[in-house]
């Protein structure tokens, strides 16, 4: 049946080269050829393969012959993006420091690179986490195998070119400016495609399922997948000034567009680096710890309430501007209602380890994946205060709201998806278990120092810049020049730098690590002990 | 009677219901603000961008200015002081998309315009630190040196148009005629210019003689911003809401 | 102003009651369903899932 993908394969590949060959600049002609390839080598992969589309078919006796080959390759391209993410974003903390390092050319100056940082996170990591993910847990918690012969893999694959065009796009000045929302009209269809081939390989695999319940975690996965849908397509309407131009110009002007913009944008956070990931947390802390949700009524009142509420919090990105003060009350109050949910979670979350505390001791991917929910309980904490208009006055527009997002996303996204990639990578490639755990605890403390460095730099350098701004000396004038605050952001911006320096050498460490463990390779190192130390002796009476 | 394990055991039922639950938000918040008419105010002198500006409106997006730059002063005592009359719904109106920004690593640029003469932003595009030493900001030394692209300009205004810009006939016509008449003060087209854009700046912005540059463009695009409106006539308790 | 004001007011009474009211027995709903004693044995089975196969 592999060869009714030929079609499609062969349609994108001459709309690849069609759009080449009239492109208004060059950015579209590199794309379009990049499209074509995509179709053309996608034809001869899929004959390479001979229709086999899952790694080899082993059958199973009695058992599912899963779908592994996609979720390998998803560790691959998680462990890649997340280095190529992280290091963008230290040469970016490093700009602001060393403004010297932006090298006045077009292609390495800091507002394009700064997409390029946000996008590589987001939606290369975290969405190649996400896929990852959500294949692995749909069939397990399924017991069926991933729906559609190609279609996970056109998935994969489809979603790799999504991010090559937005990436090589931002660095060559292509983007349509809307934050996390920068790729411009092609791209976004593009993903709009690739999307709901994902939707459809994900319910098509639910309805194999032997099991009736369907499982938590996907009731995440879901609610992840079908909103960022909807929020992705509104966000992105546009009309392209012609077909054969990267360029386009939004339907929506001034404050419609700023609100839609936010309603997008801190939903972004909220379900594709919140829910999707929650959907993580509700697999794998079970799995790791060896014991059930603390209470899978609470994941029920907890699903429901977050993406209820979520959806409203937009509007207090967009406190005192001109966006109607109703608008801005009704965005407060939801966010800090959004608290009740989100703790709730973070409970359920950590609760799941109560009875095996002991384990934190013996086993570093569980301390990755608990130390997440803790630093999701703390930026779920601050992220409704910093929605209080009074709070936001000073917060807004400064570093504060820099390192809260840092500290959900490198607290929270970044060592729940490390556990993920831990625990995937000996059962994906089928080794017999981690290369080093050692070195899971290196990369658990780089990071966690890390972060520490760098949260703590950005609530300094937030708070200080906020009051600068607002100061005025005694004959009522403004105490500082612009230019001042500036300036007294440097030692914040250095130490920040050497935050972000440690979250990257932990994801190097970690990146050798899972190739040790896919090369089957096991280091010697010394065991972690398993059971409480005995004493030597019997105590004596 | 409602049956919650229908949901878990339906994943289609499960997909609507989650459709339904999150779009309650949206409809609720972003709706009104299309037909509420009282979300943007009544202003005088708010004009669509002239051709000039918006081919320097697409390099501040290019370049990624918003990144650092915030376009929206808020009613607050010291940033009015600092930055002039807070931002008002009606002066992004013919922004598509919107430029309010989410970060200050520099100083809101939302009236910026005509607030420091040309040959000081060319300077300071080209190297920020030549003019203030604390500065973290690239230089944009290659703005100067690169040619505008505008051959298309035509595309570019009908697209706005398309998305309810009031650009007419006349001004898509004349579109790159009023482009190269911006940068050219003693040119013929200059008073047709500012018939069609009252109040539109012809100058040469870079002061280099021979073709437009992305530098005229993005000038002429930072010494409009936050001029158009005439506040002497906007009168704020009749824009309450 | 005047005719938009009010029907402005009018939505945002009626989002203010009614819509508090809805949102108020929705809750609940989700609460009573979620707590109710007789579905502990299916939630306990739903929270095993994970570990019946690998």
């Amino acid at each position: 049946m592999s060869f009714l993908i030929f079609l499609p394969l062969g349609l994108i590949g001459l709309l690849g080269l069609s759009l080449a060959a009239g492109a208004d600049d060059a950015v579209m002609y590199g794309h379009g050829l990049l499209m074509a390839a995509f179709g053309f080598l996608g034809i001869f992969w899929v004959i390479a393969r001979d229709g086999d589309m899952g790694g080899p078919a082993k059958a199973v006796p009695g058992g599912v012959n899963y779908n592994d080959g996609v979720i390998r390759a998803g560790v691959v391209a998680s462990t890649f993006w997340g280095v190529v993410g992280f290091s963008v974003g230290l040469v970016i903390a490093l700009q602001l420091a060393f403004p010297v390092l932006n090298f006045d050319l077009p292609w390495t100056n800091f507002g394009r690179l700064r997409p390029l940082h946000t996008s590589a996170v987001i939606f290369a990591f975290g969405g190649n986490v996400l896929m990852m993910t959500s294949f692995h847990v749909v069939q397990r918690t399924c017991q069926a195998r991933l729906a559609g012969g190609w279609a996970p893999w056109f998935v994969f694959w489809g979603y790799q070119l999504f991010l090559l065009m937005a990436a090589s796009g931002y660095v060559l000045g292509v983007t349509q400016s809307k934050e996390y929302a920068e790729p411009e009209w092609y791209v976004d269809l593009w993903l709009t495609i690739v999307w709901v081939v994902y939707l459809l390989v994900f319910m098509g695999t639910l309805w194999r399922r032997k099991e009736p319940h369907i499982y938590v975690a996907n009731w995440f996965y879901l609610a992840f997948i079908v909103t960022i849908a909807m929020l992705h397509i509104i966000n992105n309407l546009a009309v392209p000034i012609s077909l054969t131009s990267t360029k386009s110009y939004v339907l929506f002007a001034g404050v419609q567009d700023a609100l839609t913009q936010w309603w997008y944008g801190h939903n972004a956070v909220g379900f594709f680096l919140t829910a999707g990931f929650l959907g993580i947390m509700y697999y794998y802390v079970p799995k790791q710890a060896e014991r059930p949700v603390y209470s899978y009524r609470l994941s029920i009142v907890h699903f429901w309430s977050l993406i209820f509420l979520y959806i409203w919090a937009g509007p207090h990105h967009l406190h005192y501007t001109a966006l109607p003060d109703w608008a801005q009350t009704l965005g407060m109050t939801f966010s800090i209602m959004l608290w009740m949910p989100s703790w709730g979670g973070m409970i359920n979350g950590l609760m799941t380890l109560s009875g095996a505390w002991d384990k934190l001791r013996t086993d570093p991917v569980l301390r990755l994946l608990a130390i997440s929910i803790a630093f999701y309980g703390m930026s779920t904490f601050e992220g409704p205060l910093m929605s209080i208009k009074a709070v936001n006055g000073l917060s807004h527009f400064t570093d504060w709201t820099i390192g809260h997002v840092h500290s959900g996303a490198l607290g929270w996204v970044g060592m729940v998806s490390f556990g993920a990639i831990y625990f995937l990578a000996p059962r994906m490639f089928a080794a017999e278990k981690l290369y080093s755990l050692r070195l899971v605890s290196a990369h658990f403390w780089l990071a966690t120092v890390g972060i520490v460095l760098y949260a703590s730099a950005m609530w300094v350098s937030g708070i200080m810049q906020g009051l600068m701004w607002r100061a005025y000396d005694s004959l009522g004038f403004l105490e500082y020049s612009f230019a001042e605050t500036v300036e007294a952001m440097h030692p914040f911006y250095v130490i920040r730098a050497l935050g972000g320096l440690l979250y990257v050498v932990g994801g190097l460490v970690m990146a050798w690590n899972v190739y040790q463990t896919a090369q089957g390779r096991i280091r010697d190192e010394r065991p972690y002990e398993t059971t409480p130390a005995a004493p030597a002796t019997a105590p004596a009476e | 009677m409602f049956d919650h394990s229908k949901l878990e055991k339906n994943s289609i039922l499960m997909l609507i219901g989650i459709l339904i639950v999150v779009s309650i938000g949206g409809l609720v918040e972003i709706a009104p603000l299309f037909y509420l008419e009282s979300t943007i105010e009544k202003v005088k002198g708010m004009r669509p961008y002239t051709p000039l500006e918006l081919a320097g409106r697409n390099i501040y997006i290019r370049e990624g200015c918003y990144n650092c730059h915030s376009q929206m002063v808020r009613p607050f005592r010291d940033e009015v002081e600092r930055y002039g009359h807070y931002s008002l719904a009606a002066e992004s109106m013919y922004d598509h998309p919107f430029q309010w920004g989410s970060k200050r690593t520099g100083p809101d640029l939302a009236r910026v315009g005509a607030k420091y003469s040309d040959e000081w932003h060319m300077t300071h595009l080209i190297d920020p630190r030549a003019l203030v030493p604390e500065s973290v900001m690239p230089g944009y030394p290659f703005l100067a040196t690169t040619a505008l692209k505008y051959k298309d300009i035509e595309d570019h205004l009908t697209a706005n148009k398309m998305v309810g810009v009031p650009y007419d006939e006349a001004m898509i016509a004349a579109a790159r005629a009023d482009l190269e008449a911006q940068v050219d003060p003693d040119s013929d087209g200059v008073e047709a210019l500012q018939q069609r854009y009252p109040g539109a700046q012809a100058r040469n912005f870079d002061a280099q003689p021979g073709v437009p540059t992305e530098m005229d463009a993005l000038i002429a695009y930072l010494q409009v911003l936050g001029t158009m409106v005439d506040f002497k006539a906007y009168k704020a308790e009749d824009n309450y809401r | 102003m005047q005719t938009t004001g009010t029907a402005f007011e009018q939505v945002a009474m009626f989002a203010q009651t009614w819509g508090l009211v809805y949102l108020a027995v929705l809750f609940a709903g989700v609460l009573i369903y979620a707590l109710r004693p007789g579905a502990k044995k299916k939630f306990q089975d739903a929270a095993q899932i994970p570990f019946k196969e690998d």
